[in-house]
């Protein structure tokens, strides 16, 4: 049975820069999948893009990967699908293009395009869709003069068009995360649109393999039990013609693969498991079992998908005000009570002066911040960590809580320390506002 | 009766859906499982969390890998980049939940 081996080198913009490399060299890979997209990316790129429509809005991450690895790439045919052009493709491939030149080497690099639909609000809303809230269902125009970024998450189909029209390196936009995998398998394997189990098994693949290392021991409860994290391997779904697979990751490399490490990363984010929606099908996580075929191999098989919705997501970015949090280590004796002492201070002085915000937010690092109400009050504390946030609409008073701490390090209580970085930063909050829109609106194609 | 925690008889795995949070627990076989189908509800874990979820628990079941799966509705106060919390994505809910006592 042909079966393709499709390795997953990058779970978010920031993670491991030199595990999409090591899966080149060592991987014995047929494709390589790289996720740098969220939400909050978007909107990051789409500002980018404003401040330079030439170069900005895309993964720079992924076209220094590129660099390094272009001649690796093309003589052992590893075909690349990444959501690395953001909002920004063209000027994406215009880059990768000039690596490829530079180096006398041919490269074909495709676009796939209609995801991006921000330049076609006006238009989408004039014709009638309301893009209400998925989750409250409030209108659109509550935030549509706020709005940063608007994707569609689209379906695998176009993707695997441009591996049929012999790309080397696909660029998507918002393809869906587990639409990485599924796109080289459809190609592949020719399924059709309503090949609904073998999609399903192969978005079962790609969300298990989405989030990088979280699936071969990373994140992992019995951690103690991972060996050789320091050089964990980046995981490999090898799918099969009929939708089966295996989890594995490249031999001499640390972490560990098992039906727990696998299943707590089926979990990871999940909803409703026996209505998993993606673009391309619906899928039910309740169907299918999980095999320890040896070791540091888990195999999936018997997954059941269904029919689509007739909607895809929109994904909106909105800007929502500022905010600023900042933090001050206090030492024993009487960590806490010199924590809370601080706090009240700074919250006093900041009331003293008028101000009003829509959020605040008080937590002791070390003690608290995580499991809050169900932590059990230590005999002795050594040290806190007081950390303090604001939000508010008004830019100048989310400013003035930056000034307010590093004073109480000669004007509070002793034992104050660990203001070293200086005066925390005013950030803009970027709000998500997630919604959907029929599937007859969109247009995607591919561009190569 | 022996007391446990939850850890000894099962895994658990936790991050972000909007303002809500999902914990996944994954037990070691079919009598932990068995077992958390009666004692792991959705109230005993909207009690146990306690103040940290502010809406409603709902639970699912996966049988296939004897797992069961918690949205903890608004327990992330505001969520995304909304919020001011340290753990902003619930990433160590799970962690909670394992520390749980439990008769089994």
């Amino acid at each position: 049975m042909n079966s393709i081996r499709i390795a997953n080198g990058q779970g978010f913009w920031g993670d491991n820069v030199d595990a999409p490399s090591k899966l080149i060299h060592y991987g014995d890979i047929d494709y390589l999948t790289l996720d740098y997209l969220a939400e909050v990316t978007m909107s990051i790129m789409q500002r980018q893009k404003i401040k330079n429509p030439e170069e900005g809005g895309y993964a720079t991450d992924f076209v220094k990967l590129i660099d390094s690895c272009i001649d690796e790439i093309l003589s052992n045919k590893i075909k690349i699908i990444a959501n690395a052009g953001g909002v920004n493709p063209h000027a994406c491939k215009k880059a990768l293009l000039e690596i490829a030149n530079k180096k006398k080497l041919t490269l074909k690099v495709a676009i796939i395009k209609g995801d991006d639909i921000y330049n076609d609000i006006d238009t989408f809303i004039d014709n009638g869709e309301k893009f209400s809230n998925l989750y409250t269902g409030e209108s659109v125009s509550l935030i549509r003069e706020h709005i940063t970024s608007a994707n569609v998450y689209i379906d695998s189909f176009s993707a695997a068009e441009a591996l049929a029209q012999g790309a080397d390196i696909v660029l998507c936009g918002r393809i869906s995360d587990p639409g990485l995998v599924v796109a080289p398998c459809i190609y592949e394997f020719g399924w059709s649109k309503s090949d609904f189990n073998k999609l399903a098994s192969a978005t079962v693949a790609g969300h298990i393999v989405e989030c990088g290392a979280q699936c071969t021991g990373g994140n992992f409860s019995k951690w103690m039990d991972v060996q050789n994290l320091e050089n964990i391997g980046y995981p490999i779904a090898s799918v099969n013609e009929d939708g089966t697979f295996q989890i594995s990751k490249p031999d001499n490399t640390g972490g560990l693969i098992n039906r727990f490490t696998v299943s707590e990363q089926i979990l990871y984010e999940l909803g409703d498991p026996k209505c998993y929606i993606s673009p391309d099908v619906c899928v039910d996580f309740t169907s299918f079992k999980l095999e320890e075929v040896s070791d540091n191999v888990v195999g999936v098989k018997g997954v059941k998908g269904y029919a689509p919705t007739d909607t895809y997501k929109v994904s909106f970015s909105y800007f929502n005000g500022y905010k600023a949090s900042g933090q001050l280590t206090v030492s024993a004796p009487n960590a806490l009570q010199k924590a809370k002492k601080s706090a009240e201070i700074i919250w006093k002085n900041l009331e003293a002066l008028n101000l009003k915000y829509d959020k605040t937010c008080t937590e002791f690092l070390g003690l608290s911040s995580c499991h809050q109400s169900l932590v059990i009050m230590p005999d002795y504390i050594n040290e806190i960590v007081l950390r303090l946030g604001v939000k508010s609409n008004a830019y100048k008073d989310v400013l003035r809580f930056t000034k307010e701490l590093a004073p109480l390090i000669t004007s509070g209580p002793p034992g104050i320390t660990g203001f070293s970085e200086g005066r925390p930063k005013v950030k803009e909050v970027v709000a998500y506002w997630p919604s959907l829109i029929n599937k007859n609106r969109i247009t995607t194609k591919v561009e190569i | 009766m022996k007391k446990n925690i939850l850890e000894d008889i099962a895994y658990a795995r936790s991050g972000d859906k909007g303002p809500n949070a999902n914990v996944g627990v994954v037990f070691k076989d079919k009598v932990s499982y068995d077992w958390g189908l009666k004692k792991l509800t959705s109230s005993t874990v909207k009690e146990y969390f306690g103040t940290m979820v502010k809406g409603q628990v709902e639970r699912y079941e996966l049988p296939n890998l004897y797992a069961l799966n918690f949205i903890l509705n608004d327990s992330l106060q505001g969520g995304g980049s909304e919020t001011l919390i340290n753990d902003a994505q619930g990433k160590t809910f799970g962690q909670a939940i394992l520390m749980m006592q439990i008769d089994f």
